[in-house]
């Protein structure tokens, strides 16, 4: 597995996300309140919404668009709600942030 | 034309065209099943449709036509709705689906003229016919109109239907005096409504005493007292003679010569069934319309049930006899052999007036075979009297204090001989037996088949059976499946303990909405602890108050950061991350994840350099939609996140800065052109528009607040739907508020009026700065106000100088810390991780 660096942790917000452009679309990385990091595809399994700008909390963000909740871990929309989006693996190293480019070129296939 | 087309034609509304739809399919059907025909939809043949409906489904193809433009409604609450404690949609029995769902036709605002008995059809006033194979005619009561001068006038009111609170709350605006003609349960009810939207109520009763069918005279005595200590005058042997007035009301004369003035008059002095269809179409009718036990008309296809039916020589006013009737109905409906029978019973009588405790029921007039025992206890203003022959209980009157009213209820109705109670009767079921007893083992002590709902006929035993059976845990529930106190409500206590007995410790009847299921607390509590435990920041609260998550979600969240921007203004330090993405990057996210961008227009003003600076923009960065919103400006949509800084900073050259169409705050202020230019504008609405938006933006709220003010009452600025309005008139500022155009749409309440431009921004201030610290998160004016009620609000900030001040100085605090253009903080770097990518990987670079 081929990693790529995308910046470091202090980049995110606590509780925020920031996005990472790639020709298959956009990758939201997230930092939760404890310092965890996450990074799925930034589009809502619901109607495609920008989950990078929702609001973080725990290890889960509600989409801006019409609330669904996706959970950080798994990328499947909690509760009542059915979908998931594709989780990208990501490490932390020191301080910096990689996320796995194998699992990108899957995304494009 | 089929009756189906004049469906679709007379439904014109979106709302309920569907029922014409489920109509239309269900044609074929009908020659098929027995075709039922109902003239008139109140709560009698609503009651009788779910018997039959649960009896025996798709027996009938059913057609309603209720003269009313409405579905079935919960009559009994209109008293909540006039005062303001309830809404409209929260008092409807069966909502527009119910009919589709159970293919019912309801021609609403359809009156039926006729009845062809030998043809079988009905003729509806809208030439509608419809042929019948079962009638059941269900046209309820009429208001008992004074035969007085006058009696005609505009502003001369009856109480009985929707339309007649609404007319009530509608010249409750003016807060003017009113007077209610009768002093029974109807009229003291409207005159208690009234009052509480600000009228200054005088009520008129014919007879010495209040609701003296209901009460004695000592009973009668206290109840007037009650009703006069809420501000309510009230007249007894008052003879209405004539009502005065030239088109509208003026005022009634008394026959003792009295003048009272008012613009306003409610009729309550009485009701009579509204027999005169069955008459005309030669059904035997006396005071109603003759019945059977089994309800069935003089013509054996016709039924009458409700109100307008006479069955035993009784007709009914109360909701608990028209249910049996609606039962033993739906019973003859399914099988025509049915030996259901209608049995007269007593039902008690109870006021709907909040904070008001009066029971009766039975016979109470003195007699020589019967005694009676009587306490009183004038501190805690209780009177309390049982009315005994041959020592069995044949009346009770409770006052002040009604829990033992079921007791009595139940040894009257069983003809228990209380010979051995008798010393110890009058003080109630805790005290039989022995030493008191706590209220709930009065109520455990109650046997199974003691009545607890009257309206609806539910005995205790069904009531615990159905909660174990079914695991409910709410009162909501409870009434979903039983009825229990789902009508008048005033068993509401009863059904509460009930509950609590049944379930024990895990029923918590106090038990409030919470915010979200981070916590157990409401939001109100959650603001009361913030100030008294002086909680600063989110994770205190968090921690605190026991959050059950670590770090709360996205419900929570935002409300904890609203409340704790507006109670600690200077000292609280916003929590970015807490806020919808709208206030973080200030600017409405579309549905493809683009911004769109509204800079203010104050008042909605605006002059050729400001459009050529927007023109510009639009150019520069390639905007595709530029639209002009409703609260008068305008909206540049499809802007790309990166480009919002950029964007921005060339706005901000031109003067402009964030509009807030996207905040929990204040949004738009629009005007009318007023005396600058109109020729009726009575004060210079636009100014007073631009003062007002200028010296409120920035201020963070519950929910979005959007005003506007009128040069005159022709009101072009629509001030009478927004949150706050004004509408300018020669002697000054009426102060309009709590209005809708959303998703609910409701005009708004007048706060009052005042002389001065000065004073009326004094006033709206304060009232903004209420609601900003009293109101739920998301929770508009309208709705806000509708809980703490309108008195109340115009109390504080109308009436109360020292508390408008207090508010004043509060709003005018926390702008200091508020009114920065967040624009501007945004091009100068603010957040300018917002608006970049983290990185970019594997994209072509740019370089063709
Ligand atoms: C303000 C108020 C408070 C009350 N409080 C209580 C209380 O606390 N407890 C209690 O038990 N009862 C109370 N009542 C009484 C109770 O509401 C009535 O007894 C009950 O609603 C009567 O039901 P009904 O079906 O007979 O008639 P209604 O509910 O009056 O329905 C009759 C319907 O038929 C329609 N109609 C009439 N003629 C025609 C026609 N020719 N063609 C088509 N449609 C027609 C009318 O428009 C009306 O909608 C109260 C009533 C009012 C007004
Ligand atoms: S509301 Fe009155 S003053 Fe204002 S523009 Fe309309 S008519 Fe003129
Ligand atoms: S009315 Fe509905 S669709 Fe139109 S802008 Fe408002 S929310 Fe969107
Ligand atoms: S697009 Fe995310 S909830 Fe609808």
């Amino acid at each position: 597995m081929t990693w790529a660096m995308i910046g470091r942790i202090t980049d995110i917000p606590r509780r925020g996300a920031r996005c990472i452009e790639t020709p298959q679309g956009k990758i939201a990385v997230f930092r939760t309140a404890e310092d965890r990091v996450f990074a799925i595809e930034d589009h809502c399994p619901h109607k495609g919404g920008p989950l990078s700008q929702g609001i973080v909390h725990g290890a889960a963000v509600t989409c801006p668009l019409h609330n669904w909740v996706i959970s950080l871990e798994t990328g499947k929309a909690l509760g009542a709600d059915e979908g998931a989006v594709r989780t990208i693996p990501i490490k932390v190293e020191g301080e910096m942030l990689f996320i796995a480019l194998a699992a990108l070129s899957d995304c494009a296939a | 034309m089929t009756p189906h087309d004049i469906a679709r034609v007379q439904t014109s509304s979106a709302k309920t065209a569907p029922i014409a739809d489920a109509a239309e399919k269900d044609a074929s059907a009908v020659t098929k099943t027995e075709r039922l025909v109902i003239v008139g939809n109140g709560m009698a043949p609503g009651r009788m449709l779910e018997h039959l409906f649960e009896r025996a489904p798709g027996r009938y193809t059913v057609t309603i036509f209720n003269a009313e433009p409405r579905v079935n409604y919960d009559r009994i609450m209109l008293s909540p709705v006039l005062s303001g404690e309830k809404s409209y949609e929260q008092i409807i029995i069966h909502g527009d689906g119910w009919y589709i769902k159970n293919g019912i036709t309801l021609y609403k605002g359809h009156k039926i003229v006729s009845i062809d008995r030998d043809a079988k059809t009905v003729t509806s006033d809208r030439g509608v016919v419809e042929p019948y194979d079962k009638l059941v005619i269900a046209t309820g009561s009429v208001p008992f109109i004074l035969p007085v001068p006058g009696n005609n006038l505009a502003g001369v009111l009856s109480y009985r239907d929707l339309d007649d609170v609404n007319a009530m709350l509608l010249a409750a605006q003016s807060r003017t005096k009113a007077i209610v003609i009768g002093g029974g349960l109807l009229g003291l009810e409207a005159a208690a409504g009234l009052e509480a939207q600000g009228m200054d109520v005088t009520v008129l009763h014919l007879m010495p005493t209040l609701m003296e069918r209901q009460l004695d005279p000592a009973a009668g005595y206290l109840l007037q007292k009650a009703i006069e200590d809420r501000g309510i005058k009230v007249i007894c042997k008052a003879s209405t003679k004539a009502i005065i007035g030239e088109k509208k009301v003026e005022g009634v004369e008394l026959a003792d010569g009295r003048l009272i003035p008012a613009t306003l008059v409610v009729m309550a002095a009485g009701i009579k069934p509204n027999a005169g269809l069955a008459k005309d179409a030669g059904l035997s009718s006396n005071r109603g319309i003759v019945v059977d036990a089994g309800m069935r008309t003089t013509d054996p296809n016709i039924f009458a049930v409700g109100e307008c039916a006479e069955v035993g020589g009784h007709v009914y006013g109360l909701v608990a006899p028209l249910y049996e009737m609606a039962r033993v109905a739906a019973e003859h409906l399914v099988d025509s052999s049915s030996t259901a029978a209608f049995v007269h019973s007593d039902t008690p009588t109870k006021l709907k007036v909040t904070g008001i405790d009066l029971f009766s029921i039975g016979d109470f007039a003195d007699g020589e075979d019967r005694n009676e025992i009587v306490l009183r206890d004038a501190s805690a203003g209780v009177y309390k009297r049982i009315i005994l022959k041959d020592n069995r209980i044949i009346g009770t009157v409770l006052y002040g204090e009604t829990a033992d009213g079921a007791w009595f209820n139940d040894l009257k109705k069983k003809q228990v001989d209380i010979t051995d109670m008798r010393d110890t009767l009058i003080f109630g079921q805790a005290y039989q037996g022995g030493s008191p007893l706590d209220p709930m083992a009065a109520v455990a002590a109650l046997p199974d088949d003691a009545e607890i709902c009257g309206c609806n006929g539910v005995c205790k035993g069904r009531i615990v059976g159905v909660i174990q059976e079914k695991g409910l845990t709410s009162l909501d529930d409870v009434r979903a499946h039983t009825k229990a106190s789902a009508s008048c409500g005033s068993c509401t206590g009863l059904v509460e303990q009930l509950m609590a007995l049944t379930l024990g410790e895990s029923y918590n009847p106090a038990a409030v909405q919470p915010m979200c299921g981070c916590t157990t607390l409401g939001h109100d509590d959650v603001r009361r602890l913030i100030k008294a435990k002086n909680l600063k920041n989110v994770f205190a609260v968090m921690q605190e108050l026991e959050w059950t998550t670590s770090c709360g979600c996205a419900k929570c969240r935002p409300a904890l950061n609203y409340y704790l921007v507006c109670d600690w203004p200077g000292e609280y330090a916003d929590d970015y991350q807490s806020r919808f993405i709208n206030e973080r990057v200030h600017a409405n996210i579309q549905k493809d994840g683009t911004y769109s961008v509204v800079p203010r227009m104050w008042g909605g003003v605006t002059s050729a350099k400001e459009l050529r600076a927007i023109a510009d923009v639009v150019d520069k960065f390639d905007i595709p939609t530029v639209k002009v919103t409703g609260g008068q400006r305008i909206d540049m949509l499809g802007i790309k996140k990166e480009d919002l800084p950029a964007v921005w900073a060339d706005l901000g050259k031109a003067g402009f800065v964030s509009g807030h169409a996207y905040a929990k705050g204040l949004r738009t202020v629009k005007t009318c052109v007023g005396t600058d230019w109109c020729r009726f504008g009575t004060q210079d609405s636009t100014g007073f528009g631009i003062r007002i938006e200028k010296f409120m933006w920035g201020s963070w709220t519950p929910a979005k607040v959007k005003m506007a003010v009128s040069g005159c009452p022709r009101n072009c600025a629509e001030a009478t739907c927004k949150d706050v309005g004004v509408i300018c008139v020669d002697s000054g500022y009426e102060i309009h508020f709590a209005g809708a155009a959303g998703l609910d749409i409701k005009g708004t309440e007048v706060l009052g009026l005042v002389k001065t431009e000065d004073e009326a921004l004094k006033v709206i201030v304060a009232l903004v700065q209420m609601y900003r610290e009293q109101a739920r998160y998301l929770e508009r004016i309208y709705k806000w106000a509708k809980r703490v009620t309108i008195a109340e609000i115009r109390r504080q900030v109308l009436d109360d100088l020292e508390k408008r001040q207090g508010y004043y100085e509060r709003f005018v605090y926390s702008q200091k810390f508020a009114q920065v253009d967040p624009w501007s903080e945004r091009v100068s770097g603010l957040h300018k991780h917002e608006f970049k990518p983290m990185a970019t990987i594997g994209m072509p670079q740019a370089a063709e």
